[in-house]
């Protein structure tokens, strides 16, 4: 994990202090609400539904023991003993007091935490690869990239009131994982003709109420660059990006109104003049950069490293279930990742306790370096446990309720606060989702379902991606009710694209019995082997439609709009 | 007169904007908006006094561009923003600075505030008529947010060019 020098750590400690005054003149009527909230939401604080909501910034997903000790504490004296990790590595607490927060933000500067740009019309926090630096399919390491593109945008004086906000995903794998066609930039990693590493970037895409798939515009940028380019990108949107209309401002619609060709163009010629300026990144610095991650020490390990069960552990069977689905591949021999799930039944998906962060903590040190990532699946993981241990770190994972084994499958349902807590939600995501756990629960049914992304979305700003779940589910208002909007077919990746609309939307009573008729058609039409997701591709829409709509005209409400679990928390 | 913040100090201003384009040009230190400069430049370059460049957020790169060659003629320019959350100022500020290379003064007009000095000094602007009603002398406390940000501005280079040098 990169290790703060005292240039970093000054930033961060003296944004407490500018925070703290920034309070101070708001709470003495020298500024105005208008005038405040621009600027608190720049430090991740948004004033919601029953209170305050903090968002702490992870930059790249990576989080240290200490700084997960830091977050169990702030829950436990400023919050309601949890936090909610969001779909872009962040932390959100729900119940803090605006008051409280310059001391909370000085606790977490500490441990160099902050709320630093997680909210407002700015570069917002940098996604990457949970398995940076770790996937076997990569090509190259992102993280040094990623650091340094995260104090490029760290108070870039240029760009801190764009026309919306903006969001930079980075991967140097294969495989993206990082949402890389639907961000407004995602950046893409791989060996150039010469062998240096060089950016795919992709321009313009996004979700929400406009779901955009990005476009490549530039195929081979060589890193040294990267900061260049970005800046001219981000100097053609800041200028030319639409101000008058909140719906129409984000980098996806500049694009698509000015056609790729001509957005090309003027990046292009912005970039000329930028290009090999005072931003171009050195050599010296990334070097710099690279080394103050320290790279983990590992040990020595044969591949063949297998973990310390043994086969009278009456646990074996148990372990073995987490194990096909919470354990991945590792770069180096001997080792693994390993998923912790926050998606229990009846939790609310991503959000952790602060016994669990020092679980996390606990585990972080014992079985790895020290270190954890938060996915955007909104599960956290160990980056680097010898194989060995698998068995131990089970064991110890089951006890603080982190070993739910549904890594990847329906259950493991990507989900947002939604009603009962977010201010812009039409409908409660998390109810529903707990729903369709308890109906699902089954663990031989959930693994014989197989892979299986479930995407829940209070409303249309799509915070849990619903567009490209397998199954999306969107929260949409109707006569002043909750209705949900179910979308097939959906995915990340490398071909990722959003999902189709199956039809008119249901009443959350009805969601259980609604998909258990897609798994249903799933089911029997599924090839030996077959993923829903390729089933869906053979099959089309129109089987899941007609089956989730023979048995009653739409608009007649199947039951009461109301759910049959207990809302959680 | 009202006063400005000028070299982290607050100074009164002499200067004075052209309101009706088709008035006649007043005394002493006059701002006027780009078409006015385009259409009665003869009359503004024998003014007794100082001329500046009045723009409007909404002036494309085109518009500078299309300027460049005069703009060692204005001893001002002011850009208008007409909401602090409006950021466009900013990158004309730097593309006047360094792309044009501009050095007389730039000034920050309109919706100016506190909490945004610091990042308009760093793009470039080095003088700001503070939004009326707001404490002008607290504010000069804004220069002070950050020692050693990490990007590059108009008087530093990138952090990362100075790391390790005092
Ligand atoms: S998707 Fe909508 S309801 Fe859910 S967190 Fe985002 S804004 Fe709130």
């Amino acid at each position: 994990m990169y290790r703060y020098d005292d240039y970093d750590t000054a930033l961060v400690v003296e944004r407490v202090a500018q925070f703290r005054d920034q309070v101070a003149r708001w709470q003495a009527g020298e500024l105005t609400e208008d005038e405040f909230r621009p600027l608190r939401l720049q430090n991740g604080l948004y004033v919601q539904r029953q209170a305050p909501m903090l968002r702490i910034a992870v930059p790249y997903g990576m989080l240290s023991s200490a700084q997960l000790r830091s977050l169990a504490y702030v829950a436990r004296r400023w919050d309601k003993g949890y936090g909610h990790f969001t779909t872009r590595h962040n932390l959100q607490f729900n119940w803090l007091k605006i008051e409280d927060c310059p001391d909370i933000l000085a606790h977490l500067a500490q441990v160099n935490m902050h709320a630093i740009q997680t909210s407002g019309n700015c570069i917002r926090n940098i996604t990457t690869d949970p398995f940076a630096g770790i996937a076997p399919d990569e090509v190259i390491n992102p993280l040094p990239l990623a650091e340094i593109l995260r104090q490029w945008s760290t108070f870039h004086p240029e760009f801190a009131f764009l026309p919306r906000k903006f969001k930079i995903a980075i991967s140097g794998a294969r495989e993206d994982r990082i949402l890389g066609w639907f961000n407004d930039i995602g950046l893409r990693l791989a060996p150039g003709e010469e062998g240096e590493p060089c950016f795919s970037v992709i321009a313009g895409g996004g979700l929400g109420r406009t779901p955009v798939r990005g476009k490549l515009l530039k195929a081979s940028l060589p890193w040294r660059h990267i900061l260049t380019y970005l800046e001219a990108i981000l100097r053609v949107f800041n200028l030319h990006g639409r101000r008058d209309n909140l719906y129409k401002a984000r980098l996806k619609i500049l694009v698509e109104a000015l056609g790729l060709p001509e957005f090309t163009r003027q990046v292009e010629a912005e970039w000329q003049c930028l290009k090999d300026g005072p931003a171009t990144i050195t050599q010296e610095e990334y070097d710099r950069v690279a080394a103050h991650f320290h790279p983990p020490a590992y040990r020595k390990l044969p591949q063949e490293n297998k973990e310390n069960c043994r086969p009278q552990d009456q646990d074996r069977e148990e372990f073995a279930r987490w194990r096909a689905r919470a354990v991945h591949a590792h770069k180096q021999p001997g080792y693994a990742a390993v998923t912790l799930s926050l998606k229990s039944p009846g939790q609310a998906p991503g959000d952790i306790t602060a016994e669990q962060m020092e679980a996390v903590a606990d585990l972080a040190d014992r079985f790895g370096f020290g270190e954890a990532r938060s996915s955007q699946e909104q599960n956290l993981i160990l980056p680097d446990v010898e194989r060995r241990s698998l068995f131990a770190l089970w064991e110890a994972a089951r006890a603080a309720g982190l070993a739910t084994p549904n890594v990847g499958l329906l259950t493991d349902v990507v989900c947002c606060p939604g009603g009962e807590l977010c201010d812009l939600a039409n409908a409660r995501s998390v109810p529903v989702a707990n729903a369709i756990q308890a109906r699902f629960a089954d663990l031989d049914r959930l693994f014989d379902l197989g892979d299986l992304r479930l995407n829940i979305s209070g409303c249309i700003n799509a915070c849990s991606h619903h567009h490209v779940g397998h199954i999306g589910i969107l929260g949409v208002e109707k006569n002043n009710a909750e209705y949900y909007q179910i979308t097939l077919g959906g995915r990340s990746g490398n071909a990722a694209r959003t999902g189709e609309v199956i039809g008119p939307s249901f009443a959350a009573a009805d969601i259980p019995d609604v998909l258990e008729q897609i798994i249903g058609v799933f089911v029997a039409r599924r090839a030996p082997g077959e993923t829903f997701l390729a089933t869906f591709d053979r099959i089309g829409l129109a089987p899941f439609k007609e089956r989730v709509y023979a048995d009653h005209a739409h608009g007649t409400g199947r039951r009461r709009n109301q759910l049959e679990t207990e809302t959680p928390r | 007169m009202s006063t400005l913040i000028k070299n982290g100090v607050i100074v009164a201003d002499p200067w004075t904007r052209l309101a009706n384009p088709d008035a006649a040009l007043p005394e002493g230190d006059l701002f006027v908006p780009l078409t006015v400069w385009h259409t009665r430049k003869a009359a503004l370059l024998s003014h007794p006094a100082r001329i500046g460049l009045w723009l409007e957020t909404e002036t494309l790169p085109e518009d500078l561009a299309g300027i460049a060659a005069d703009l060692s003629r204005f001893a001002a320019i002011a850009i208008y923003i007409p909401r602090f959350v409006d950021g466009r100022g900013y990158s004309l500020a730097r593309l006047l600075r360094e792309r044009y290379r501009y050095t007389g003064e730039l000034r920050a007009v309109g919706d100016v505030l506190h909490d945004q000095l610091f990042a308009l000094w760093r793009v470039g602007f080095d003088a700001w008529a503070l939004k009326e009603g707001k404490d002008a002398q607290k504010a000069l406390q804004a220069f002070a947010t950050f020692r050693n940000p990490y990007q590059a501005d108009t008087t530093r280079p990138p952090l990362f060019r100075r790391r390790g040098s005092p």
